[in-house]
């Protein structure tokens, strides 16, 4: 019953999984990263071992690295998972990198199910596929929508049902300083 | 014999029943986002808007006015043109809120919102805020019953054409010309 | 009981309902899609999406200050929470790195908590009568909005609006009280509570209406907490757990919230969980707002006559610092009416956010509706929806 710093929470999961880094971000959050392969056994244990007692999955979301000034340079995917537990009173931050060229990881939706819907959204917003899921279909935009928005690189679709967008085949960010690297705007097209 | 002249009343048939439509404008309970606590808030105990002959109904076959309250996605298009076409003729729309009016806030940046419901479906009249204030929907609805008193059933129609801004429409020709067409 | 039932009725006609996305009872364009086996729901799926605006990615467009009123657009019901939890998280930003730390205003942060507890008040009214008005009671609704106009008047007072406030800043809030506002909300509990007493007289005792409430889809303390439930969902399963108490933010520490939980309020048809303590906890937790903000009033600094005064202003200067927030992520979470709402915020050091998410509570809400729906009456699936307390923005953003 008592809450665990950080450190001892990562030395608890290093223990077990040696493949598994400890991460601070620019601002000092600390996090884990967690390789693709040991993803799912370390969940497991986050829930089910009673000092750690992980049972709640407070959120779980992505970003898209491709031009954050990260270094060194990366264009992977982060999905973030961030656990809590009720009883210990202490969270835990873990990541893992889904690359785009094999953008997969594996669902965690067996050990807490309130990540069917976190994933499903990942997966429709930035186009990350969990293998084990068990519907991974678009969950926020319909079926037939190209592309996954939330990608930097992603360019406004030109039409979609015979209805133009304003801002057809535009960028989101404009100005040289957030202009993908080596890419022109397409003419029209859509991602 | 007096009784009897007294009770009688003269009038045109259209007028009579356009008397009658502008004071019972039942409207579709039909709210997408933050306009439709607005729309609520109108037919609450302050605004109060049964005194106008406003009733909500739940379904569009009973109703003779659609209230777009809100922001109409790409997803949302074609199920509010489902149910405009299930109200019964002759119907109405009232635009509210800049979110149905052109994409209001979203219009700039986001990638799923559609610029205006125009796009889907003929709108009589447009009502701007975000969201607007329940005296500027009842202003609007004022403005519509001016229109629906205009409306004949079987005589000539003095109805404006409708006004469709920008795009083509994309289901083939526009619902409007068709109806002109018919006349 | 509710699987028996599933199986006797194997033998009937199956069916499928497209429920929505306009639908009376779905509290605005969600989809339900049910199979049913004479009234008897055999599955039912959400189809969410309807209202997608991408604010997300408009947060990675605009600046950091522009992206308030959009949070106002996430949750419109509760406005003022919404905005309450992306400042706060923004702060936590700049307060990562001591050379851009903001410190919010003493008279700013009881602002902050009169305006977010008054708007959960009106939030929940809303909800509990929404509720009513799903199962057949309109007249606790009229009595709902009534109230809820009496706080717009406020709020528009206040900052000009009656439902997207764009009130609270990232630093403080926009505008200091109007002359007048101190008594105003005063005399505003005081006959709120007088009204309220009133409302539950009219519907929570009502027999029909507990009756179609109790023990229908209880959610048991182990599985709100798998599924991701939280706020007054999450309560009243039994877990005692609130954000305002536990991760205290702002000047909530000081104020010792109490935390409602659900007890199987319904009697003996009730059980831990079951839509009838949904709807008993938001009514506790209407009573616990009304303290706080009376506690609050009570802790209100004078006002100064510099808007940045660090004890009686309203508004820290945060010009400078957003211009070139500190790199890195954070994630925080408040309180909102509808359970956690939590901002992770990544920024690369620019003038906009990189990545701007927002958890809320009522996408993981939907997330469960699957699993309850089950082997309930077709009319259950109206009372599971309110008593939920649903805001479609809120899944869909
Ligand atoms: S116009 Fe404004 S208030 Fe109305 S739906 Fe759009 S964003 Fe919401």
């Amino acid at each position: 019953m008592s809450a665990l710093p950080f450190s001892e929470l990562a030395a608890r999961i290093r223990a077990r999984f040696p493949a598994v880094a400890e991460r601070m971000s620019e601002n000092r959050q600390p996090w884990l990263l967690v390789p693709a392969a040991d993803l799912l056994a370390v969940c497991q244990l986050c829930r089910d071992d009673p000092e750690l007692d992980f049972a709640s999955l407070c959120d779980l979301t992505g970003w898209d690295l491709l031009r954050y000034p990260a270094q060194p340079p990366s264009d992977a995917i982060v999905v973030a998972y961030y656990l809590h537990s009720l009883r210990h009173r202490h969270h835990l931050t873990l990541k893992a990198l889904a690359p785009r060229a094999c953008c997969t990881l594996p669902s965690v939706s067996a050990i807490w199910p309130a990540a069917i819907a976190f994933e499903r959204e990942v997966y429709d917003l930035l186009g990350v596929q969990f293998s084990g899921h068990p519907r991974l279909t678009r969950i926020l935009l319909p079926e037939d929508w190209e592309g996954h928005p939330l990608r930097k690189d992603y360019a406004y679709p030109a039409a979609y049902h015979g209805v133009p967008h304003a801002r057809a085949g535009q960028w989101f960010e404009d100005g040289p300083a957030r202009a993908p690297a080596g890419a022109a705007p397409p003419a029209g097209g859509a991602a | 014999m007096k009784a009897a002249e007294d009770s009688i009343v003269t009038t045109a048939v259209d007028e009579f029943l356009a008397w009658g439509k502008e004071h019972s404008l039942f409207y579709l309970l039909f709210a997408t986002a933050c306009c439709g606590i607005e729309l609520m808030q109108t037919g609450g105990p302050r605004y109060d808007v049964d005194r106008l002959g406003m009733i909500p109904r739940a379904t569009p076959r009973q109703s003779d006015l659609m209230i777009v309250a809100g922001t109409i996605t790409h997803k949302m298009a074609s199920r509010v043109r489902t149910l405009w076409e299930q109200m019964t003729e002759p119907r109405w729309v009232v635009s509210m809120g800049s979110c149905a009016n052109s994409g209001g806030p979203f219009s700039k940046w986001s990638y799923s919102v559609l610029n205006g419901v125009d796009k889907y479906i003929p709108v009589d009249v447009y009502i701007p805020g975000c969201p607007p204030r329940p005296e500027a929907l009842i202003d609007g609805v004022m403005a519509l019953r001016e229109r629906v008193r205009r409306y004949r059933t079987l005589g000539i129609r003095d109805r404006d054409p409708y006004v469709v801004a920008g795009h083509e429409a994309p289901f083939g020709s526009h619902p409007g010309k068709e109806r002109e067409a018919t006349r | 009981m509710s699987s028996d039932l599933l199986i006797e009725n194997q033998h009937g006609e199956r069916m499928r309902l497209s429920m929505g996305p306009q639908h009376p009872a779905t509290h605005g364009v969600l989809r339900l899609l049910i199979d049913s086996d004479g009234e008897v729901v055999s599955r039912a799926v959400p189809d969410q999406g309807y209202l997608h605006r991408a604010i997300e990615k408009i947060g990675e467009c605009v600046e950091w200050a522009q992206f308030v009123p959009y949070t106002d657009r996430i949750d419109y019901v509760c406005a003022m929470n919404a905005n309450l939890a992306y400042c706060v998280a923004v702060e936590a930003l700049l307060n990562s790195d001591p050379a851009t730390a903001v410190r919010v205003p003493r008279r700013a942060e009881c602002l902050r908590v009169i305006v977010a507890e008054l708007n959960r008040i009106s939030s929940h009214l809303i909800a509990v009568g929404a509720m009513a008005m799903d199962l057949g009671a309109y007249t606790p609704f009229l009595h709902g909005l009534a109230q809820r106009e009496a706080v717009n008047d406020i709020f528009e007072k206040l900052c000009g609006q009656r439902l997207t406030y764009n009130y609270v800043t990232i630093g403080g809030v926009a505008f200091d009280l109007y002359p007048g506002a101190e008594q105003e909300i005063a005399s505003f509990l005081d006959r709120f509570e007088e009204e309220f007493r009133r409302f539950n007289q009219l519907i929570t005792n009502n027999r029909i209406f507990r009756e179609r409430c109790a023990g229908v889809a209880p959610v048991s303390a182990e599985e709100a907490i798998a599924w991701g439930l939280v706020g007054p969902n999450l309560r009243a399963s039994g877990v005692d757990w609130d954000i305002r108490r536990d991760e205290p933010y702002g000047i909530y520490g000081e104020l010792g919230v109490r935390v409602p939980v659900g007890r199987g309020y319904a009697g003996a048809r009730g059980r831990v969980g079951d839509c009838y303590d949904r709807y008993v906890v938001r009514l506790l937790e209407i009573e616990e707002s009304v303290r706080l903000i009376r506690e609050a009033l009570r802790l209100l600094p004078p006002k100064a006559d510099k808007p940045s005064d660090p004890l009686g202003g309203h508004q820290a200067d945060v010009g400078k610092q957003l211009r070139k927030p500190p790199r890195g992520e954070v994630r925080v979470r408040t309180e909102a009416p509808r359970g956690e709402m939590g901002y992770v915020i990544v920024s690369d050091g620019g003038k906009q956010p990189y990545r701007v998410r927002c958890r809320t509570g009522s996408f993981s809400a939907v997330g469960i509706f699957e699993h309850l729906m089950r082997g309930i009456f077709l009319a259950d699936i109206v009372t599971i929806i309110g008593s939920f307390d649903i805001v479609v923005p809120e899944i869909d953003r």
